[in-house]
């Protein structure tokens, strides 16, 4: 095949050429010209989905157990189909929250808990350790198969394992890229960037292998199906299996795309735009689709040209003749391992030093009091890449041939589908408990260990195999792969099945009988509510006090002094207040201060910080949903200010489009007649004022609705009111020629009220009459009347009338009587009625006397107890 | 758009799984190539041009 130093020398340029794009990347985006800033390039670093697994195992797969590799694939691409849905949500949370990793979401989701941001980063260590064997495995085999070697590292020391200096240089990549600096957004723009290229070195690499066995060692697919179809092969390779784990299967890797550590780095974390999902939610299915279309071409060549005797994992490699396209398709083997390794463990750094090992350093006083402490959070990263990747080589290295490329990857998965239940029910049903996530994670890892774990464990010898196949103890029953006798879904099927289940049914039972602390509650509506809320206010359900420089120097000492120093500055600017030092922290800035450290050291671990140096206690449950629902009530507002706003620059533009246009003509018309000139400038003073009345009418407005206006609620006699209103409105009738009758009884009527309010409300009544009556002639009458409980002011004009199907309409903002067009500005009823209300009255409409002429507007008023009812008595 | 989204993730649910896809798991071969192979693959091209045109409308 190829000489074995050749290949040594590509692999390194192609290393080196990772390290390139990766340094540029991180270049770009500390110049702000992002590399990695389109869909196209985030769909294609999801593509780390792909990893040797999907390169050589699923033709392995096809060859020995036919169509079951597929499911991996279709699983995926439904769940990327509404990744609108599923992946935006749990993006928009995780910026909203400065969310790093899948422990720390877990943490934040159920009120910052340690203990189950410890138990998933725990659970996703140990089911990623042996995926990332497989890699390294993967790329150990096939490098000693394209030089010329036997395939079985047996015989092969270990530092004489390329899988050793691979890893190392995979752990230096990482620790370059993954772990340079430690910011509140962790995005690694340079390693998503090569992680992208790795994506289109391996299809091409595969799509190359395909297209060279299917042309070039057959006649196309049709010459190779036939041959196949001659022979059991084909009938084997398109076996579909038993229908229940081909479900479980496409169950699971729905999960996995979602919930891997590597996925959610990529998908989340270092997703540089929300828009982007929308490519990738069509675009990762085609890449998938496009690199499974020759896995089965490339089995059946196999089975064909080479037979059992070569293992069906290195098939792709195995069938190439020409040593130039071996060692491509190697490549394109390494980009798959090397891109999986990559990302995983820095995912799993995150999650180690977030949720293990912080919150755990942090209670030693003498560490808590150390100075810099962002400096030793990366050291901690940097460490578990490495523990990770030699424990990935370890296990690699003990567990030999027995490791299956694929049966090792679908228990990986079926460790991570195990938060599923906690963390994607958990953003959609507030009701979910921590105790709840709790026993269902336990649980469903529990039995993920004994039906999936221990076969395998079992295939390398470490279990006694009769454990699996006749049951602990010979109790059938008890088989792990048959548990309690279930068949037909297949080994992994029934493993998945029944955690899945177990774990499903006690997350909700125990969420359903147990309570949720305040915290709880209150981290439960920020994350199912994401879409309707603001970021801002209700988001810290603890109370304190500390000083700002202590707040400062804590953030200092994970993010630089600098930072700290810029996000309070910050804060103060916006505040418009200077913040002195010794001040105390206003809770908006403990709640920031507290996001900026969520972002370096993860929720749980930010919570103890901040809690360690402000005296805190937690809020009540009652104040807790105050916040969360105050938060909503306040968005609810802003939305009916926006419609509010809209209607009321509509209705300011119709004045001033007149008044701009006249003004234009008499700009561009110097010589027009006098009269002209004159009746014009007369239209743009009558709008001028309509204009101002109507501003002054919606400030009116703005300041009842908001509960602001002032009012000085007094005993009013409504008799001299009515006078007065009369009076003041008697040119405007004069003007009319229309005659106004005011029927006033005596005696005195006294309703508690404020004086200046109600005569509003009269004029604004009386100068209507005068607009609606018939032009000379017309006739207004203001009456006063009053029972045991109401005065009553009826004002009846003579004009068109209000129809009964508008009665309730005029009183709405904007809306203006009939076929009216009087100039008006359509908020003087609806500024009356809230008037009117204000002092528990009413403000009503009707015809007159039932004649179905005029129209009668009555405002009604509690009477006061003052009141002398003479007047009634004389009528 | 999220509700098209989500009918179109459920219908290639529906077509991915037992039972529709009993009705194809037959030994043929069509046009040279295998029934359950050519029925899978086609309906996951139409689940990426279905969910394509959704995405571009709801932009």
């Amino acid at each position: 095949m190829v000489a074995a130093w050749v290949v040594v020398v590509v692999s390194l340029a192609y290393l080196g050429l990772l390290f390139g794009i990766a340094h540029h990347g991180d270049k770009r985006a500390a110049a702000g010209r992002s590399l990695i800033s389109s869909g196209v390039v985030y769909a294609l670093s999801l593509a780390v989905y792909a990893t040797s697994w999907t390169y050589y195992g699923s033709v392995g797969r096809a060859a020995t157990r036919g169509m079951e590799f597929l499911t991996i694939y279709l699983g995926p691409a439904c769940a990327m189909a509404c990744s609108a849905v599923v992946l935006q949500k749990i993006i928009r949370v995780s910026k909203r929250y400065r969310i790093t990793s899948l422990s720390d979401f877990a943490a934040a989701r159920y009120g910052n808990s340690r203990v189950l941001g410890g138990l998933v980063a725990l659970v996703a260590v140990v089911g990623t350790v042996p995926y990332i064997a497989l890699q390294l495995k993967a790329v150990s085999s096939t490098f000693r198969l394209v030089s010329g070697g036997e395939v079985s590292a047996a015989g092969v020391p270990p530092y004489a394992d390329t899988a050793l200096y691979v890893a190392l240089v995979l752990a230096l990549f990482s620790i370059l890229f993954g772990t340079g600096h430690l910011d509140a957004t962790e995005r690694h723009e340079g390693m998503v960037a090569a992680i992208a290229f790795e994506s289109v070195v391996k299809l091409v690499a595969f799509l190359a292998a395909g297209l060279y066995v299917t042309f070039g060692l057959f006649g196309g697919f049709g010459d190779l199906f036939d041959r196949a179809a001659a022979s059991p092969a084909l009938a084997d390779a398109t076996d579909i299996g038993e229908y229940g784990n081909w479900f479980w299967l496409i169950v699971l890797s729905a999960f996995a795309v979602l919930l891997l550590p590597r996925q959610f780095q990529i998908g989340v974390v270092e997703n540089v735009d929300e828009r982007h999902v929308r490519t990738a939610a069509w675009l990762f299915p085609l890449y998938l689709l496009v690199i499974n279309i020759f896995v089965l071409p490339i089995a059946l060549a196999g089975v064909l040209l080479l037979g059992p005797t070569v293992s069906p994992d290195t098939y792709v490699l195995a069938l190439q003749q020409s040593s130039a396209l071996a060692l491509l398709v190697f490549i394109g083997g390494l980009s798959a391992a090397t891109g999986m390794v990559i990302v995983e463990t820095i995912a799993l750094s995150t999650m180690v030093s977030n949720s293990l090992v912080v919150p755990l350093l942090l209670r030693r006083a003498e560490v808590a009091a150390r100075g810099d402490l962002g400096r030793l959070v990366l050291r901690i990263r940097r460490v578990t890449i490495l523990v990770v990747l030699l424990l990935g080589f370890g296990f690699f290295r003990i567990s030999g041939d027995a490791l299956g490329l694929v049966d090792m990857g679908l228990v990986s998965f079926a460790a991570v589908a195990q938060f599923a239940p906690a963390l994607l029910g958990g953003l959609w049903w507030k009701g979910a408990t921590r105790n709840g996530a709790l026993a269902g994670l336990v649980a469903g890892i529990a039995l993920w260990a004994y039906t999936l774990l221990l076969p395998e464990l079992a295939k390398s010898g470490w279990v006694p195999g009769s454990v699996v196949r006749d049951g602990p103890f010979g109790i059938a029953l008890l088989r792990p792969q048959e548990l309690f006798g279930l068949t037909g879904a297949g080994a992994v099927g029934n493993g998945v099945f029944w955690s899945l289940l177990v774990n499903v049914v006690l997350f909700v039972g125990v969420s359903l009988a147990g309570r949720q602390t305040p915290a709880e509650a209150g981290h439960a509506a920020l994350f199912v509510d994401i879409d309707r809320r603001t970021p801002g206010p209700g988001t810290r359900f603890y109370r304190g006090s500390v000083p700002v420089a202590r707040l400062r120097d804590l953030l200092a000492r994970f993010v630089g002094a600098e930072a700290a120093a810029a996000l309070v500055t910050e804060h103060a600017t916006r505040r418009g207040a200077p913040l002195p030092d010794d001040a105390q922290a206003d809770p908006e800035l403990v709640r920031q201060v507290e996001t900026a450290l969520t972002g370096a050291v993860g929720p749980a671990a930010a919570r103890a910080l901040v809690a360690s140096v402000a005296d805190e206690e937690p809020l009540g449950m009652a104040e807790v949903i105050e916040l969360v629902g105050e938060a909503q009530h306040l968005r609810e507002l802003d939305r009916l200010k926006d419609e509010f706003i809209a209607t009321v620059t509509h209705e300011l533009r119709t004045p001033l489009t007149s008044i701009r246009a006249f003004t234009e003509i008499l700009r561009d018309n110097p010589d027009l007649p006098a009269a002209e000139r004159a009746r014009y400038l007369e239209i743009m003073a009558t709008e001028t004022e309509r204009l101002t009345r109507m501003v002054n009418q919606v400030l009116d407005l703005a300041r009842l609705e908001s509960g602001n206006a002032e009012w000085r609620v007094t005993d009013v006699a409504l008799g001299p009111l009515i006078d007065e209103a009369a009076t003041a409105t008697a040119q405007l009738f004069t003007d009319g020629r229309v005659a106004l009758d005011v029927d006033v009884p005596a005696g005195t009527t006294v309703v508690e009220a404020d004086r200046d309010g109600v005569v509003q409300v009269l004029l604004n009544l009386l100068s209507n009459a005068v607009k609606v009556s018939p032009p000379a002639g017309g006739r207004v009458r203001i009456t006063l009347r009053t029972d045991d409980r109401v005065a009553r002011i009826d004002v009846a004009d003579d004009g068109p009338g209000v129809p009964a199907t508008e009665r309730e309409l005029i009183f709405d903002r904007f809306r203006q009587g009939g076929a009216g067009g009087t100039g008006g500005t359509g908020l003087g009823l609806a500024i009356s009625r809230r008037i009117v209300e204000q002092f528990g009255g009413t403000l009503e409409v009707s015809d007159c006397g039932g004649n179905g002429r005029g129209a009668t507007f009555s405002v009604g008023l509690p009477v006061s107890a003052k009141s002398a009812h003479a007047g009634a008595k004389r009528r | 758009m999220r509700a098209k989204l989500i009918a179109v993730t459920t219908l290639a649910a529906a077509c991915f799984t037992y039972p529709l896809l009993s009705l194809f798991d037959r030994p043929f071969l069509v046009l040279g190539v295998p029934l359950v192979w050519a029925y899978l693959f086609v309906v996951w091209a139409l689940l990426v041009v279905a969910v394509g045109v959704l995405s571009r409308q709801g932009r």
